[in-house]
């Protein structure tokens, strides 16, 4: 028998019923859908997830500077200009935020009013002024304080976004101010939308000349941000760079390697979808097993005529499976073109940008080919075993 | 030397296992010549249909020897039998067994699908063995759009269309209205005049008067006439 032969007689034999045929698809279409935009969807999240991972962590270091009971601070105020000056780093801000900082009363005027909570308990804590990059926050309203402000001394404060709406600060033209503790300070910005150190939106930050009169001498922390892929470099070098000698005293906390973030993100979100589309695809599995063992019990006659025009078993069994086969593969293609089309509307949706494996688009309709293979053995298998003479009957 | 015949059977029996064993045929001997136009006759029940089913390879007798164009078929295997079968022998049935979802022309094609023959040039044998049976001018027809007579004139081209060395018919004319039968039975005078070997299993009188030879089945026993 010649392929094309039994290729026409195949493709004949699922047209002959084509609603039936559709119908039959349907199952392998829903798991290669399942399957596809699971895996794309997946693959396109991942990577969005994996994407704000390297902007945000994967780029932020922290240096914990321990404290000292005796002699020279570990890190003094200057030597954040070290650490900027390092390849690779793109901000960085020494701050101290010391347990002397902490639950200070702040209040926005003199006035005792009996119906108003006007005394706030909030963090006061003394930074150098490339806080709002190192922090990746910008200033909403007023400015930062600067490097004259630190060298004068001046008495001046930003405030936290949400430390500014509790006291009640909404406005910055007239000059407002603070006072903490008995000390008054003039309010010159408010720092916002902050990306990185969120417990500032409460805090009260004030230059390092002026934190000393709350006890905040020394440098406690330093953050530093690095250009992508710079992370781990920057850890190495930037304690030796802030503490000449003591580096080995100070605590690095760099991002975890990007690598293992991704992987992690993607295995969750795969193996529950995974089963989902598998689940799917044995169940249209069973569908066309079922339809295709319905059509063969239906077709006794036509496999009798075929055998008395001298069709060997295994020319029948080849039909019958190769049929199954079609209906499988017309299932996967139009399963893994619906999948495609889903992953991008998803993504155009949330505004994502699809990633999708080549190789998966070629592998769904292959994958439902052989859902239909599978499926097909069995009724395959009972129509080569009839026997012409019951057939024909 | 004489001519080889078509079908020898010799002292062919066969039984169905069942509790008493069924006798269907009985030391059954026959000998067809080419261009022999035979009918077996006999009533429901007879073997019949058993016979036709040893005749066309369907089947294996229990005992004896069948030989087909003088090759010994009962210790074929089962691909050989199914070969033989494709080679020489053309099924007409009863319910003409075409397929409904395919062209007149089609169907008649479908004969060739699972032979050694070339697949050029078959679109223009299956119409030549069309026209042969007078037939066409339908060639394009869905066969639910032909009369009884026509289906069974389709089915008849498809099994001429292997040149077959024996016809093999199973009440051709058991669905047919007289006038069918008539024209039918026509073509088997024809086909018979151009020399085709004809076996035809009926139980109706009209049809077996029409040939050359009749043989009537009783019990599993074959008497000739």
């Amino acid at each position: 028998m010649h392929v094309r032969d039994l290729a026409g007689e195949a493709v004949a034999g699922v047209l002959a019923r084509p609603l039936r045929s559709a119908l039959t698809t349907l199952g392998t279409v829903l798991g290669i859908t399942t399957l596809v935009v699971t895996l794309g969807v997946a693959a396109t999240a991942g990577n969005q997830i994996v994407g704000r991972f390297d902007e945000l962590v994967a780029t932020a270091i922290t240096v914990e500077v321990p404290g000292t009971t005796t002699g020279p601070p570990l890190v003094s105020w200057d030597a954040v200009e070290r650490v900027t000056r390092l390849r690779g780093v793109e901000s960085a801000a020494a701050v101290a935020d010391a347990a002397e900082g902490t639950n200070l009363s702040v209040r926005s005027n003199d006035l005792v009013d009996p119906t108003r909570v006007t005394t706030q308990s909030l963090t006061v804590l003394a930074a150098t002024p490339g806080l709002p990059e190192a922090a990746r926050g910008r200033m909403t309203q007023g400015r930062f304080y600067d490097d004259g402000h630190v060298r004068r001394g001046d008495r001046v404060a930003v405030l936290g976004d949400e430390a500014a709406r509790m006291l009640g600060v909404t406005r910055l033209d007239r000059a407002p101010a603070i006072f903490i503790g008995k000390h008054a300070y003039t309010v010159i910005g408010i720092l916002g939308d902050l990306r990185r150190e969120r417990d500032l939106r409460t805090a009260v930050v004030v230059p390092p000349t002026a934190g000393r009169q709350f006890g905040l001498r020394d440098v406690t922390r330093v953050l530093v941000n690095t250009s992508l892929g710079a992370a781990g470099l920057i850890a190495g070098q930037a304690p030796s760079a802030l503490s000449p000698g003591n580096g080995d005293l100070l605590q690095v906390i760099s991002p975890p390697s990007p690598t293992r973030a991704r992987d992690g993100a993607q295995d969750d979100v795969n193996a529950l979808f995974l089963i989902l589309g598998l689940v799917s695809l044995v169940v249209g599995a069973v569908g066309i097993a079922n339809v295709t063992l319905v059509t063969v019990m239906e077709r006794v006659q036509e496999i009798g005529l075929r055998r008395s025009l001298g069709a060997a078993r295994r020319h029948i069994a080849a039909q019958f499976l190769l049929e199954s086969t079609l209906i499988g593969l017309t299932g996967g293609v139009i399963g893994a073109a619906l999948g495609v089309v889903a992953v991008v509307a998803v993504s155009a949706v949330k505004q994502w940008t699809p990633l999708l494996d080549v190789r998966l688009a070629v592998a769904a309709p292959v994958a439902g080919a052989l859902v239909g293979l599978l499926a097909g053995l069995y009724p395959a298998l009972r129509a080569a075993r009839m026997e012409p003479v019951d057939a024909l009957r | 030397m004489p001519e080889e015949p078509v079908i020898e059977l010799r002292d062919v029996c066969k039984r169905f296992p069942a509790q008493p064993p069924v006798r269907a045929l009985h030391e059954i001997s026959l000998r067809v010549d080419r261009g022999d136009y035979l009918a077996i006759v006999g009533p429901s029940g007879s073997g019949k249909s058993t016979l036709l089913n040893v005749l066309g390879l369907l089947d294996r007798p229990t005992s004896g020897s069948y030989l087909l164009d003088g090759t010994e078929t009962t210790t074929l295997r089962d691909g050989a039998r199914t070969r033989l079968r494709g080679d020489r022998i053309g099924f007409v049935f009863q319910s003409f067994h075409l397929l409904p979802h395919r062209s007149v022309v089609e169907n008649v094609m479908l004969a060739e699908v699972y032979g050694a023959r070339k697949r050029r040039g078959r679109r223009e044998r299956a119409l030549a063995a069309l026209e042969r049976v007078g037939l066409g001018h339908r060639a394009g027809f869905l066969p639910g759009r032909l009369s009884g007579g026509e289906r069974q004139r389709a089915a008849i081209a498809r099994a001429l269309l292997g040149a077959p060395s024996l016809l093999l018919c199973d009440e051709p004319t058991g669905n047919l209205d007289s006038r069918n039968t008539e024209a039918v039975l026509d073509l088997f005078a024809e086909l018979r005049e151009q020399g085709l070997t004809i076996v035809v299993i009926t139980h109706e009188q009209e049809v077996s008067e029409r040939a050359g030879r009749r043989v009537r089945i009783t019990d599993g026993v074959l008497v000739e006439e």
